[in-house]
């Protein structure tokens, strides 16, 4: 399964890079009717499918976002499961559009993989869970300590950088997928899971007990999640990057799913801009005047987004934090449409 | 080019051996170029999607840590080239012992299958019949999950005798330690091999003076090497320590899981081929042999299985070809092997993906020419002590 598909995507990436010239991936997606999104699958919060088959989350809404702006219809997504091995592969291959799924940025991964981040959609830090039992308050005291982690994060390299500054031993068991490292690690094989925070509330609802585990309080690393797409695309760059300072900006004039219709009659010319009824900056990124209606009526602005599925209306209840907009003291901030 | 002669059938262009030598010279001519040139169009369009590309990264620090390392290996000291001769090694490691484990259970079961005790024979058929119908990949989540986790927890480990712990995070032993440990293992190696070699080689001399001679080619290089090289100073003991145990040698449940699951699996496999082998030898051959007042025992071994050898060899290599393979299912269970290692992290990190799966292919591949080849000389050897 997991060798055969990284395999198989890594001999895919290798005959795309054979054949393929990049083409304009708006007009590739238009002329599907269907936009290809990677995303994990596998977190709650994130991207899950529910009991219907049917894709929910933040980064799914993500996506959803970009389907309604091109198609003015958010269901017009196809989600593709991507563990974190083979996320970057399935991009590379052209087997996907756009990658939504809690991947960090960085400087190697911006500049060695062929790949562009757009934006940075969420302000995480990797963390640590641990069993209550095992009475310890601080990741300091996991020395020598066996810790789970999935392969080919930047976690397991976070994860010996802490350990070796520290001073402290580690054992590191890795594995390829969540479920394994999860399961691991809630079977006793590990004395600790690590992962982004934002995930280890997600993970936590995965365990056999949830309330068995504490999550440590000390943030050990940047990372700064947000979208990709292939490097050489510029205008499918632009589209992706402003489709999340849409949602941003919405939330900024507070457009939401509820009230877009009123907003559209407002005399702001900020919101004017924004909504397209004056201007036309949603042509000018090739998409239309009124991308942003689209866009809130399909999923709402940034901050519905965030609560419906991560904050207060969702089962993880994660605080907007250092997520929150630049007016009300976080970092999310986004330029204006002119 | 030159002329040839004068007589247009003596012309060189119609000499039928130039003619084939010209063929295939084209032909390679060919083949090179198309690889050539899918080489070179490959990097141009890694260059212009701006992938990085080349074998640069090699040299680069790895990083990560990895939790079976037979040679040295750090993550702020070691390189990606040093990540993947750890991996390499951890697939060898399962290879070979999987391999000896496999062949030696299927050949017990290959044998217990024709067995003439109806019990015997009846259960054997259902080891074969359940494990080769069962998906391997869930026979190795089976071991791992069901199996090795339901072993204590680490805090109520079972101790064993002379030190050594097992728990749900694998067995810990005492480990020898001092300057002559490396030199010991080497030795301890090369006296399986030695005592291999004396098995298979001199098949001229009598089972007697071989089945002599192997315990002494055993046991000469590793007590040699005690005593040149000194023995080994001190036994460290593995200890428990707040989270896990500490010192010590260190068996990996990732590790045993996947050993034994392509042991099962493979042996269900190789029990056919034994079974088919046997049953290829003419009956007559062992009432012969009864009728010479051989024994069962001593009728299969001296009669039986070295003709019914020649028939299991080649079916044989390709199991152990497929044990090899099939060992990169490691990924799924997190035992870090080339694949996981390799073609897994360090591709990711490095996102150099069409260089590292031509590595991995061509490594599989020569292990599988390699693993062929040894098999051919070893059937090459039996066809001839046949004619004899
Ligand atoms: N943000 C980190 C880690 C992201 C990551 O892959 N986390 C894991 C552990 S929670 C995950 O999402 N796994 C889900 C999956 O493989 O489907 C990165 O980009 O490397």
């Amino acid at each position: 399964m997991n060798i055969v598909r990284s395999l198989s995507l890594g001999i895919a990436a290798a005959t795309a890079l054979v054949v393929t010239a990049s083409a304009g991936t708006l007009d590739d997606v238009k002329a599907r009717g269907m936009l290809n999104c990677g995303s994990s699958g596998q977190l709650p919060g994130f991207s899950l499918p529910d009991a219907q088959g049917i894709w929910m989350g933040f980064d799914v809404d993500y996506c959803r976002a970009v389907a309604a702006a091109i198609f003015n219809d958010p269901t017009k997504v196809k989600f593709v499961a991507l563990s974190s091995k083979d996320r970057f592969t399935a991009l590379q291959s052209g087997d996907i559009d756009v990658l939504s799924r809690n991947t960090t940025w960085t400087s190697s991964r911006d500049t060695q993989l062929g790949l562009n981040f757009t934006a940075i959609n969420y302000f995480d830090g990797q963390g640590f869970i641990v069993r209550k039992s095992i009475k310890v308050n601080s990741a300091l005291e996991l020395n020598d300590a066996a810790v789970c982690v999935q392969q080919g994060t930047t976690t397991e390299l976070n994860l010996t950088d802490y350990f070796r500054a520290n001073k402290m031993r580690v054992k590191v068991v890795a594995f390829a997928t969540l479920d394994e490292s999860l399961k691991a690690y809630d079977t006793g094989r590990c004395d600790s899971y690590t992962t982004d925070a934002s995930q280890l509330y997600s993970v936590r609802l995965k365990l056999a007990k949830p309330d068995d585990h504490v999550v440590l309080p000390e943030i050990i690393s940047k990372e700064p999640l947000g979208p990709l797409v292939r490097h050489g695309d510029d205008q499918w760059f632009d589209i992706i990057k402003w489709v999340h300072f849409a949602l941003v900006n919405a939330e900024e004039f507070n457009i939401t799913k509820a009230n877009v219709d009123e907003q559209v009659k407002s005399d702001n010319p900020e919101i004017k801009r924004l909504l397209g009824t004056e201007g036309n900056y949603g042509e000018q990124l090739g998409l239309t005047k009124d991308w942003v209606v689209r866009i809130v009526k399909g999923v709402g602005n940034y901050g519905e987004v965030f609560d419906r599925n991560l904050g207060q209306g969702s089962p993880l209840k994660i605080a907007r934090g250092i997520n929150a907009l630049w007016t009300k003291g976080g970092l999310q901030y986004a330029p204006p449409v002119r | 080019m030159a002329a040839g002669t004068d007589r247009p059938r003596d012309r060189f262009y119609n000499n039928s051996k130039v003619r084939s030598i010209v063929w295939q010279a084209v032909l390679i001519i060919c083949v090179v170029g198309v690889a050539w040139l899918l080489a070179r169009t490959t990097a141009e369009n890694l260059a212009r999607a701006r992938i990085a590309s080349g074998f640069g990264f090699w040299n680069v620090t790895a990083g990560f840590d990895i939790s079976q390392t037979l040679i040295e290996y750090s993550a702020s000291a070691s390189t990606f080239g040093r990540a993947f001769w750890v991996g390499l090694l951890n697939t060898l490691l399962v290879a070979v012992i999987g391999i000896v484990g496999a062949t030696v259970l299927g050949f017990l079961i290959g044998i217990a299958r024709l067995s003439n005790n109806w019990l015997v024979a009846r259960l054997s058929t259902a080891y074969v019949e359940l494990v080769r119908n069962l998906p391997l990949l869930l026979q190795l989540l089976f071991w791992y999950n069901a199996v090795l986790k339901t072993l204590p927890d680490i805090r109520d480990s079972l101790h064993l005798p002379l030190g050594g712990f097992l728990n749900n995070r694998g067995l810990f032993l005492p480990a020898p330690v001092g300057e002559g440990v490396g030199v010991l293992v080497w030795a301890m190696l090369a006296g399986i091999a030695g005592a291999i070699a004396v098995l298979m080689m001199w098949r001229r001399r009598p089972h007697q003076v071989r089945l002599a001679l192997a315990p002494v080619a055993l046991l000469l290089p590793p007590v040699a090497a005690w005593f040149l090289y000194g023995e080994p100073t001190a036994v460290e003991y593995p200890e428990l320590g707040r989270f896990n145990i500490r010192g010590g040698i260190e068996v990996l449940p990732e590790f045993v899981a996947l050993t034994t699951g392509l042991i099962v699996y493979t042996s269900a496999f190789v029990a056919e081929v034994v079974r088919a082998g046997l049953t290829a030898v003419p009956k007559g051959q062992v009432e012969a042999a009864a009728s010479l007042g051989l024994r069962r025992g001593a009728a299969l071994r001296l009669i039986v299985v070295p003709q019914a050898m020649r028939v299991i060899i080649p079916p044989l290599t390709n199991q152990y070809l497929n044990l090899t393979k099939n060992s990169s299912l490691a990924v799924a269970i997190g035992y870090p092997d080339l694949v996981q290692v390799f073609a897994g992290t360090v591709l990711n990190i490095t996102g150099q993906a069409v260089e590292i799966v031509i590595i991995t292919m061509g490594v599989y591949l020569v292990i599988s020419l390699m693993t062929s080849m040894a098999m051919n000389l070893y059937d090459a050897r039996l066809a001839m002590t046949e004619r004899r």
